[in-house]
């Protein structure tokens, strides 16, 4: 009885969505070559959070742009409380109260939040001097202090950015959408950085601000995160919105096919692992940047032929460098690295490579590929120095047209030809070509880097059947990723590395979600 | 050694700072907005023979009916314009044609060199054109009678005030006002910037041109407060100087200011010595042994306040101190033989003086994180 009042009580935000505060017509923007939003309708209610779902490329960041003025619509209208606006720039959108908080942060790291807020729009003091008028700090961060409690955001209006955690950073972005009077909202990607913890705070962040009257545009492409949060979901691929739906009448699955097109496995089956002879090897590494911190401070675990280790964890807290040690890419400070018993600390490249080692790069573009050289080249950049490659010192181009051929069919490389420069291809063919080209000889490590980081779902699947089928096959995999899902889905132990320590090893089986989460943001269970 | 000299050093010091800093401010206004600017050699060159080419001409031209100090400032109002419009040059070739900005600055020092080099050649020799002399010397009333620093910062020609002036001014400008915020955010993080509504590559023109119109004076500087007549690549690599005084100053007014007069000072000093009236070697003693005193001296503040932080262990800013005051005590005790020091040595003396102090005081600096790179929107 009591809980039914308490429900009662509470009063119905249900969003009205009859007076749209923000309304998109027939919005077309074109890009030489690409038609990036095709004829979109949109429409954001007061107090509403509106989520836009698709994969990468598929048009969000584009449209929101174009709301946001740093593009202009080929085509279409935007309305705000039913009237139409023009937006040329910037000042344009924040001028009629749309504010956005960009996936890669608008913040300046050497100045401090105030600085970064009256960017701008400065308050100024003292002499009418125009842009040499004095900027009147005081003022600018007691009027944030006073904003951001109201919206029971905590953040130092004298700390400089570059000191800040990247949830404190949203935090301050989004304080400057609400300095700059912005009653639409829309975040890109704003969950890509954080923690889970971190999520579960700005989640709250958001209902808190949708029940003072903001309206918000969320921008994902994390269907469990879609589900929680939003009170609408409007799914948008290649441009075209294809249907827009609500969290009660959607569930994951068909969010993903109406994102991918087709349906899509969203579980991954896998055996249980049987684990043989130790492969790879790490005693007490230590690996320092340039300022002489210890990045990577003494970890030490093995991998087992036929099982996934997943190493989970934020991204900065020294996998990369951890990866960068264990493929000899960097130098290792002390400690070692055994694989296959063989001592291979600080060995070259190459060597590690022949013995066996398969390496998925974190940045594909930077350190995975050649993106100027075309699909072919690419494939043989481990191989290409040996038979049947090269005869000698030259190259044999008919034996690797006809391999890469091979390859490009196994691979499923979609690709106009094996002659295609790599770096024209999706996100997804790209990662393809790395995977047929480590894949495609004999290996019994695949250390694998935020393997599908950027990727569309489809290509995700495709990644992860592959590392399953080669640790079914008996390969060790070491997979590093900040994606929590990932972790919990392939591996099957789970090594959590927090500022450079592994501070513990779970058994997949018997971890769940919220406890790797903590200790990825560090938290030790007592 | 007495204070006289050491006066009279810092007073030709603060001189030869002068042009030093024009140019570095040059830099500052245009690397804080995101614009590298290696061309402030070539800008400084223009601005001085158009100094020079501007006064005489004009006072031709009027007759010589016009007092002199006019025809001197519309000299320098005329290097300000020329270097002002050889820096938009820079500013359009690398933000317009997005040109990599070192070989537009490459490209603009050569043409500098061509430019004066042949209306040296063509015309200024061929004419046989006359300087008209320099500004005369200001003696500030009051300041200039307190006793010794009265002489060092008092008395001096107009556009050394004006540089002091200058770098007070861009120090404020550049932390304290909204065009200062401006030009930091544009050169850290222009895509920031461009997201609240500046204008970036507005911004970056507006600051190489008006930067360009600084290197200008540094160069108008040599002619109408020095020389008092233009010569063939007279800025001897001054605006290269100017570079490297803002980098040790850490993209500061103050800090390149600073720079630009220990410069100056071991420059002054190359110029006081070969005047061959000392025992060179006494005077390099003792130098060297007040440098190094007071590195040392550095250091062990440094390191007490940052402690564990500041790299330098105490080993070694003891001994440093130690071996500083052993020096001081051996200049001023040991009776030296006077050797000749070639003049060249002596010549190379502000150079290698100048690299080692601001390797030892200056730590890593950052630049702005936006240099060089061209700001687009898509």
């Amino acid at each position: 009885m009591l809980r039914r009042l308490q429900q009662l009580a509470k009063p119905m935000t249900k969003p009205d969505t009859s007076k749209p505060v923000l309304r998109l017509r027939g919005i077309t923007k074109r890009f030489p070559g690409v038609l990036a939003n095709d004829n979109v309708d949109f429409e954001l209610a007061k107090g509403e959070i509106h989520a836009l779902l698709g994969e990468n490329g598929a048009g969000k960041t584009t449209l929101m742009n174009v709301v946001y003025g740093l593009y202009q619509q080929d085509e279409g209208q935007i309305f705000i409380n039913g009237k139409e606006i023009t937006i040329r720039d910037p000042n344009d959108a924040l001028e009629n109260g749309i504010g956005m908080v960009h996936q890669h942060f608008m913040l300046v790291p050497v100045m401090t939040v105030t600085e970064n807020l009256m960017l701008g729009h400065e308050a100024l003091h003292g002499l009418p001097v125009g842009s040499l008028g004095q900027l009147d700090k005081e003022k600018v961060s007691a009027e944030v202090k006073i904003l951001a409690d109201k919206h029971g955001l905590t953040i130092n209006p004298d700390a400089y950015v570059q000191d800040l955690s990247v949830g404190e950073r949203q935090r301050v972005e989004i304080v400057k959408a609400l300095y700059r009077g912005a009653e639409v909202l829309i975040l890109d990607e704003p969950t890509a950085v954080l923690t889970p913890q971190e999520v579960d705070e700005l989640f709250e962040i958001m209902r808190s601000l949708t029940k003072q009257g903001k309206s918000i545009i969320f921008i994902t492409h994390k269907l469990g995160e879609v589900l929680e949060i939003a009170d609408r979901i409007s799914v948008i691929r290649d441009g075209k919105v294809v249907g827009t739906a609500t969290p009660k009448d959607a569930d994951q699955r068909k969010l993903a096919s109406m994102m991918v097109g087709r349906d899509v496995l969203l579980r991954v089956d896998k055996k249980s692992a049987k684990p043989g002879k130790v492969v790879l090897e790490l005693q007490n590494l230590i690996v320092l940047d340039e300022s002489e911190k210890a990045v990577v401070n003494e970890v030490s675990f093995t991998v087992r032929e036929g099982e996934i280790l997943g190493v989970a964890g934020v991204q900065g807290n020294g996998q990369t460098e951890l990866v960068e040690a264990i493929t000899g890419l960097s130098e290792v400070f002390a400690g070692e690295v055994k694989l296959l018993g063989q001592d291979v600390t600080s060995a070259r490249p190459r060597k590690i490579t022949e013995l066996g080692t398969a390496h998925i790069p974190e940045d594909r573009r930077k350190d995975g590929l050649v993106l100027p050289f075309p699909v072919s080249d690419n494939l043989f950049l481990n191989t290409y120095y040996k038979d049947p490659f090269s005869k000698g010192t030259v190259l044999d181009e008919s034996e690797m047209a006809e391999a890469a051929a091979d390859r490009i069919e196994k691979f499923d490389i979609r690709t106009p030809s094996s002659s295609t420069s790599v770096g024209s291809l999706s996100g997804g063919n790209q990662q393809k070509v790395i995977v047929a080209r480590e894949l495609s000889r004999p290996v019994k490590l695949i250390v694998a880097a935020q393997p599908t980081r950027g990727l569309d779902v489809g290509s995700i699947e495709y990644i992860h059947n592959r590392l399953i089928e080669s640790r079914d096959k008996g390969v060790a995999v070491l997979l590093v990723s900040s994606e929590l899902d990932e972790i919990m889905q392939l591996s099957d132990r789970i090594a959590v590395m927090y500022r450079g320590k592994i501070i513990n090893i779970l058994d997949a089986k018997k971890a769940n979600k919220e406890d790797v989460g903590l200790l990825m943001a560090g938290v030790e269970k007592a | 050694m007495d204070v006289a000299f050491i006066s009279g050093l810092l007073f030709l010091a603060l001189i030869k700072a002068s042009p030093i800093a024009f140019g570095a401010m040059a830099g500052l206004m245009s690397e804080r907005s995101g614009v590298i600017n290696i061309a402030i050699e070539g800008m400084m060159l223009i601005g001085a023979m158009m100094a020079f080419l501007g006064s005489v001409l004009f006072n031709d031209l009027t007759g010589g009916l016009q007092p002199k100090l006019l025809s001197l400032t519309i000299g320098l109002l005329v290097a300000m314009l020329s270097a002002g419009l050889i820096a938009f040059l820079h500013a359009y070739l690398s933000i317009h044609y997005k040109v990599d900005q070192i070989i537009s600055g490459t490209v603009i020092n050569l043409l500098a060199i061509g430019i004066t080099n042949f209306t040296a050649n063509a015309y200024i020799d061929q004419v046989g054109l006359a300087g008209l002399g320099v500004f005369p010397t200001i003696e500030i009333p009051f300041l200039s009678q307190i006793p010794v620093i009265g002489k060092i910062l008092f008395s001096h020609q107009p556009l050394v005030y004006l540089m002091l002036i200058m770098v007070a001014l861009l120090q404020y400008a550049l932390f304290k006002t909204k065009w200062g915020l401006h030009t930091r955010a544009v050169g850290e993080h222009p895509r920031a910037a461009d997201t609240v509504g500046i204008n970036v590559n507005r911004r970056r023109y507006i600051n190489v041109t008006l930067g360009g119109a600084l290197a200008g004076i540094g160069g108008a500087f040599l002619v109408l407060e020095s020389v008092g007549r233009f010569q063939k690549l007279m800025t001897t690599g001054r605006g290269f100087i100017a570079l490297a005084a803002l980098i040790f100053g850490k993209w500061t007014s103050v800090g390149a200011l600073g720079s630009a007069l220990l410069f100056g000072f071991s420059e002054a000093l190359g110029v006081r010595l070969q005047l061959g009236d000392l025992n060179q070697l006494e005077i390099l003693v003792l130098l060297t042994g007040m440098v190094v005193t007071l590195l040392a001296l550095v250091w062990l503040i440094l390191k007490l306040i940052r402690k564990d932080a500041f790299q330098i262990s105490w080993r070694v800013i003891l001994s440093a101190g130690l071996a500083g005051l052993a020096l001081l005590a051996w200049a001023t005790s040991a009776e030296f033989s006077s050797v000749e020091i070639p003049v060249q040595f002596l010549g190379l003396l502000p150079y290698i003086l100048t690299v080692l102090v601001l390797a030892g005081f200056v730590g890593r600096a950052t630049p702005p994180a936006a240099i060089g790179k061209t700001y687009d929107k898509a």
